[in-house]
């Protein structure tokens, strides 16, 4: 392989693993609450300017370089506390309402949450200089390749590890997939589903968050980023099925890396191409190459 | 008829406005009534077929888009060549779309149309060379009845001829509406969203009832959006993103999905507090986004919900 095509790769898997947080955080309240989540690009948004600030207050605090990512996962899970607001707040009226009203709630929150976002932080982009270099680059199979890029590429996938043992191996993972296959028959056995909704809609926006956070030391922050990525996370969900985490996990790799190499075989292609594949997987395999029964 | 009265005097008012309203007042009308144009169809398959999409804005921006692309390249100047090319070329895309969408209901519904709405979006976006990017294309000023209007005012021209045309235009389109929804047809599509089991089992073709429906609403929104291209003379790619559809979606249930003129004053309340709020702080989208979650939670048969409610007899909800 050249230089160029392992760096296209590594791009491409780079921004699939924060397409991967964000899409997890999707899956999850999808697949338990049925509430299609278009705020979870908000939420990712909001991760990387809390990031922003959490990494500039660290340095202007003093704090060694080579540490900068402790604040910066910090703030983006602590930030991830918004979820719960948005679920009690608003959502948890609309439960018993059709889904339709529930979308719309949550196309209320990206409405706003991009205008509190320019609020507080401005409308200028923000980044956090020079960190990104901050654990230089190394040679890998003749590309040079910023070593962030690979902690957070390792880093997501420990997230998705950790994602598969609580779905599995505790009891709330067990919760949760039982109140996913059904509501009804798991509130009847005394699951409290107040207290489930409010936890797994956190646990999304934290995803969310967090993956916002990550991704801000290789970018710019800016109040459009959030509802840019809401539509490649909807790329990524619909191409791995709705609902699953393994989709998510797929349908991230597929679009990160088929989008690092549009762009840098034909730009003009870019996202035209993953809509294309949304549109003859929607047609082909509604459910996704993962999913459930498409109803 | 107490709804015939409001109408009349709805429209007579709006017919009035060039006479005693600004100027600027006037020329917010003409989005608000291209508006009101795309969302009654929006509303046949929202508020009469149970149909939420999310990628309605490809519809107005294949309408803007065709408009522009016959003032700027093509060199047809009539309004009314526009229209019905709008209006046809909205729906060859259309055809395809929908049989394609209807397939599917809920969410799976909206995630198709959202997905069809982002690839016009980023076709016009990336190839520029076509379609000049987000730059967009020129909407040169249409002739109107076969009457080159090139030498008049700008002002004068969008105020005078054009506002009367483009309410000429509303007032077909609700016209055409309330005939649609009030035939057995529409009263095919009010059972589908009740109820598509019964439906079926009565001898509805659920799926080719929710084709037509969607088709119709595609012309409907062509048409309506290349009457958004003279009062602006440019269209760009922001009219087909996810986020105007969704804003359609909004407008809509604003004035009241349930109510036949629900989506008409939808958009002129959307469009006139908008710029009120605008004029007073940039970040009308915070105050609109707590608007719409009081809505959805509170008032969701939105404004005409809201009149109608303490009237005496309850009305249906056509």
């Amino acid at each position: 392989m050249t230089p160029h095509v392992v760096n296209v790769l590594l791009s491409g898997v780079f921004h699939a693993s924060i397409l991967f947080l964000v899409a997890a955080g999707l899956q999850v309240v999808f697949g338990v609450q049925k509430i299609f989540n278009l705020a979870c690009g908000s939420f990712y948004a909001l991760g990387a300017y809390v990031g922003v600030s959490a990494v500039g207050w660290y340095a202007g605090a003093g704090g060694p370089p080579a540490l900068f990512i402790v604040p910066l996962a910090l703030a983006g899970l602590a930030v991830g506390a918004v979820g719960v607001v948005v679920e009690r707040g608003l959502l948890s009226f609309v439960y018993d309402r059709d889904e339709t009203f529930q979308l719309l709630l949550t196309f209320a929150v990206v409405l706003m949450m991009e205008d509190a976002i320019r609020l507080t932080w401005g409308t200028a982009p923000r980044s956090t200089a020079g960190l990104y270099l901050a654990y230089g680059q190394v040679r890998l199979l003749g590309a040079t390749v910023p070593v962030y890029n690979l902690v957070v590429i390792g880093a997501s996938l420990a997230i998705a590890l950790a994602i598969g043992w609580l779905l599995t191996r505790t009891a709330f993972g067990r919760i949760m997939r039982a109140t996913a296959d059904n509501r009804e028959m798991a509130e009847a056995l005394g699951v409290d589903m107040r207290r489930v909704s409010a936890k797994v809609f956190t646990l999304g926006a934290a995803l969310g968050t967090l993956g916002g956070a990550l991704v801000i030391p290789a970018t710019a922050a800016m109040s459009e980023m959030g509802i840019e990525l809401i539509v490649e996370a909807f790329a990524v969900v619909v191409i791995g099925g709705l609902g699953s985490i393994r989709g998510a996990f797929v349908g991230a790799l597929v679009v990160g890396v088929l989008r690092s190499v549009a762009i840098s075989v034909y730009p003009e292609l870019e996202m035209l191409l993953i809509y294309l594949i949304v549109i003859v997987v929607l047609v082909l395999r509604p459910r996704g190459l993962f999913g459930g029964a498409a109803t | 008829m107490k709804r015939g009265l409001v109408v009349t005097v709805a429209t007579a008012a709006v017919a009035a406005a060039p006479f005693v309203a600004s100027t600027y007042h006037v020329l917010l009308m003409l989005p608000f009534m291209a508006y009101g144009v795309i969302l009654l169809g929006l509303n046949l398959l929202f508020g009469y077929t149970g149909l939420v999409s999310f990628g309605h804005a490809l519809f107005v921006a294949i309408g803007a888009y065709t408009g522009a692309f016959l003032t700027t390249h093509g060199k047809v100047r009539s309004l009314e060549v526009i229209l019905v090319a709008a209006a046809s070329f909205g729906t060859l895309v259309a055809v395809p779309v929908a049989a394609l969408c209807v397939r599917y209901v809920k969410i799976y519904f909206g995630m198709l149309t959202l997905a069809f709405g982002m690839v016009f979006y980023t076709f016009v976006l990336k190839f520029y060379r076509l379609t000049g990017g987000d730059e967009g294309t020129p909407f040169l000023r249409p002739s109107l009845l076969g009457q080159s209007l090139d030498a008049m005012p700008k002002v004068d021209y969008l105020a005078g001829p054009y506002y009367y045309y483009s309410l000429a235009v509303l007032g077909l389109a609700a016209l055409c509406m309330w005939r649609i929804v009030h035939s057995p047809f529409g009263l095919c599509l009010k059972t589908i969203r009740d109820n598509p089991a019964k439906a079926e089992t009565l001898g509805i073709g659920v799926t080719r009832y929710r084709f037509y429906a969607f088709v119709i609403s595609a012309i409907y929104a062509a048409v309506g959006g290349a009457l958004l291209g003279p009062p602006t003379g440019n269209v760009d790619p922001t009219l087909a993103y996810w986020t105007h559809s969704g804003n359609l979606v909004f407008m809509t249930l604003l004035g009241g999905f349930a109510s036949f003129f629900g989506p008409v004053v939808g958009a002129f309340v959307f469009i006139y507090l908008q710029n009120w709020v605008m004029s007073i702080v940039p970040y009308w989208r915070l105050i609109f986004g707590a608007m719409l979650a009081v809505i959805v939670i509170f008032a969701p048969e939105g404004l005409m919900g809201l009149v109608t409610r303490r009237g005496p007899a309850p009305t249906s909800r056509a």
